[in-house]
């Protein structure tokens, strides 16, 4: 199988000195209940999972994080809800000395409506957070030259959106993912606007190197299922970029002899 | 006092003081401890008896569980009126679900769709036909959808007429605190030990601590019910005349707030869910992002009077369902774990606890049971 090859071939999401064997992040928000939630990220596959730090008690029992870490997933804290650098580097830091973790996933948003990530604040953010030692994952738009200064900051990795947070709209500008994947020297992480199985597989098409998601599995009718259909649309994605896909072309070419 | 009863519940908030009552009226020796009843969820609780508008995917069991307690409820508030001599602002004229944007109202679209594959009664209205049935309703209310058979009660009435219906029937109210579990040789439970150091027997303790279940001395660790405490931030405004005369739900680009109306000019808005532990605190943010969105459905909230802020903890549980039932120890009930659902609840819990077992009676007992955690301790 291509698929035992790939991870024969060692195939693992490294991302801050870490390796992960699974390429689909979970997000936790807008699980109906714990268990719903705990059964979708069994069936995800995911080894990483991020939470929203703002309004959480880290140390409350039965909260999320003792269900993340009852299956063995590593936690990700996000700063979600955060509208300045200033509110986003303190987020981290209290992140930082709760969970014992100096990753962050670094989300600074602009307004309410949107969601869009606020790309001036992220940068500030990014570039206190990198000189204090974390390991630092921005959601930015997918603008390419945010990007590259963002790796060049020393960021661990690049976070663009498909489309905006919970819109379920797939991915609005494929082409600058491209482009963000083309000159990334960090993994780039497909983050928001995943709606159902077929966005997260082109986005891995695209080169993406991991997707996030949550929305489109914890709202889902049926969340175990939709998660069981990501983590096998993240796998199929990133085979078929392995494999390359064939030109396209405007007239039919036969596949087989025509002509005796 | 007699220091044996039949039933002993620790804790008097709705679910404990609705089991105490029940067991008291079918003649029981009832005693209900609590240094301060109804001062928990019960006192933040908004009151909706919604199971309709509620309903969510994935929470099927959930539903039929509040079906089966709404049906329950007339009869509960009119012989709680008569035993508890208070009028509880009982009311069914029903929930009205709004939706503000676009957005919100596909969201809507999808859950009539659901409600409708589920059979339960409910009509989609177009926003001027929300705006008729509740004038004061922004003229950007898009749509909504009426579920005609949801209806509301006034929580802290319900706790002030269980506490006396409960005396009437001859229940006995123990306004101390609860330190502990008593045991006998053979692990029964046998009782509590109050703070004083005082004992009081019962054949059937039950447990009724809402989020401060799993906190209690003595509780055997295989009888340690998985509840957390869910923060809840929640208002009381008030008005010379009620400005709505229906519960109204909206969803404001995305995010939720309830109106709740009284007969006397209250208005409640809530709630937040938060993940905070055992923290009470009131915060600017919560508050203002009730206000928020109430002012987005009703702009004429901004005009009430602001007569009581509070943050109340539910009772979680990891699938949502409450914990009713025998727990995994003699001699020990559970009757806790209600999360957003305690008020609604509680006379199905009463009946779970106290009715011989029966067909419908007993297939809820499932769904409820404390056991169904234990397969993965």
């Amino acid at each position: 199988m291509i698929q035992d090859t790939l991870t024969d071939a060692g195939d693992d999401l490294v991302l801050g000195g870490e390796k992960f064997s699974s390429r689909l992040i979970m997000g936790t928000g807008g699980a109906p209940s714990l268990e719903v939630l705990e059964q979708a990220l069994v069936a995800s596959g995911t080894e990483l999972t991020t939470v929203a730090m703002r309004r959480l008690d880290p140390a409350a029992r039965g909260s999320v994080l003792d269900v993340l870490r009852g299956r063995g997933i590593k936690v990700l804290p996000n700063t979600a809800g955060c509208f300045t650098a200033g509110e986003a580097v303190l987020t981290a830091r209290l992140a930082r000395e709760a969970l014992e973790t100096n990753w962050v996933k670094l989300e600074v948003i602009s307004d309410e409506r949107t969601l869009l990530p606020d790309p001036i604040e992220t940068f500030d953010a990014a570039e206190r957070l990198v000189a204090d030692g974390f390991v630092v994952l921005p959601y930015i738009g997918d603008d390419p030259a945010l990007a590259r200064r963002l790796e060049q900051a020393g960021c661990a990795a690049v976070m663009p959106l498909g489309a905006p947070i919970g819109s379920g709209l797939g991915i609005r500008n494929p082409h600058n993912i491209e482009l963000i994947v083309e000159a990334s020297g960090v993994p780039v992480i497909l983050d928001a606007g995943i709606g159902t199985a077929s966005d997260a597989a082109l986005a891995m098409e695209l080169g993406c190197d991991a997707v996030l998601l949550a929305t489109a599995v914890t709202r889902a009718r049926r969340p175990d299922l939709m998660a069981g259909a990501m983590r096998q649309a993240v796998v199929a994605g990133r085979m078929a970029r392995a494999a390359g896909r064939i030109p396209r072309r405007r007239y039919a070419e036969a596949s087989s002899p025509m002509t005796p | 006092m007699s220091h044996h009863f039949d039933v002993l519940v620790i804790g008097g908030g709705v679910a404990g003081l609705s089991v105490a009552w029940r067991a008291a009226r079918r003649g029981s020796r009832v005693a209900v401890a609590d240094p301060d009843p109804g001062s928990g969820a019960s006192h933040a609780a908004a009151g909706m008896l919604a199971p309709v508008s509620e309903v969510t995917y994935t929470e099927e069991p959930l539903l039929r569980l509040g079906l089966a307690s709404l049906a329950r409820w007339p009869a509960f508030a009119a012989e709680l009126t008569e035993d508890g001599g208070l009028d509880l602002d009982y009311r069914a004229e029903g929930t009205l679900d709004v939706a503000f944007g676009s957005d919100d109202l596909t969201a809507l679209d999808e859950l009539a769709a659901f409600v409708d594959k589920l059979g339960l009664p409910a009509e989609r209205l177009t926003g001027r036909e929300c705006r008729r049935l509740e004038p004061m309703l922004a003229p950007s209310v898009r749509g909504g959808l009426l579920a005609g058979g949801d209806s509301w009660v006034d929580p802290r009435r319900v706790v002030k007429a269980l506490l006396t219906a409960l005396q009437r029937r001859g229940g006995a109210l123990v306004r101390s605190r609860v330190a502990g579990l008593t045991a006998d040789a053979s692990e029964r439970i046998t009782g509590v030990r109050l703070a004083s150091g005082e004992t009081i027997g019962a054949d059937l303790t039950v447990l009724a601590m809402g989020a401060w279940s799993g906190d209690l001395d003595g509780l055997p660790p295989e009888a340690v019910p998985p509840v957390r405490p869910v923060k809840g931030q929640i208002m009381r405004l008030h008005s010379p005349a009620p400005i709505l005369g229906r519960c109204v739900r909206g969803v404001v680009h995305g995010s939720s707030v309830y109106l709740v109306p009284r007969g006397d000019g209250e208005l409640v808005v809530g709630a937040t869910q938060e993940e905070m532990g055992f923290d009470t605190r009131v915060t600017a943010g919560g508050l203002w992002e009730l206000l928020r969105d109430a002012r987005e459905l009703v702009p004429g909230v901004t005009e009430l009077q602001v007569r009581d802020v509070v943050a109340g903890l539910r009772p979680g549980t990891p699938d949502n369902l409450p914990l009713v039932g025998p727990s995994a120890v003699a001699g020990l009930s559970l009757a806790t774990g209600h999360h957003r659902g305690g008020v609604l609840l509680a006379p199905l819990t009463a009946d779970l606890l106290l009715q011989p077992p029966s067909g419908e009676v007993d297939e809820l007992r499932t769904i409820c049971s404390p056991l169904r955690f234990q397969e993965h301790r």
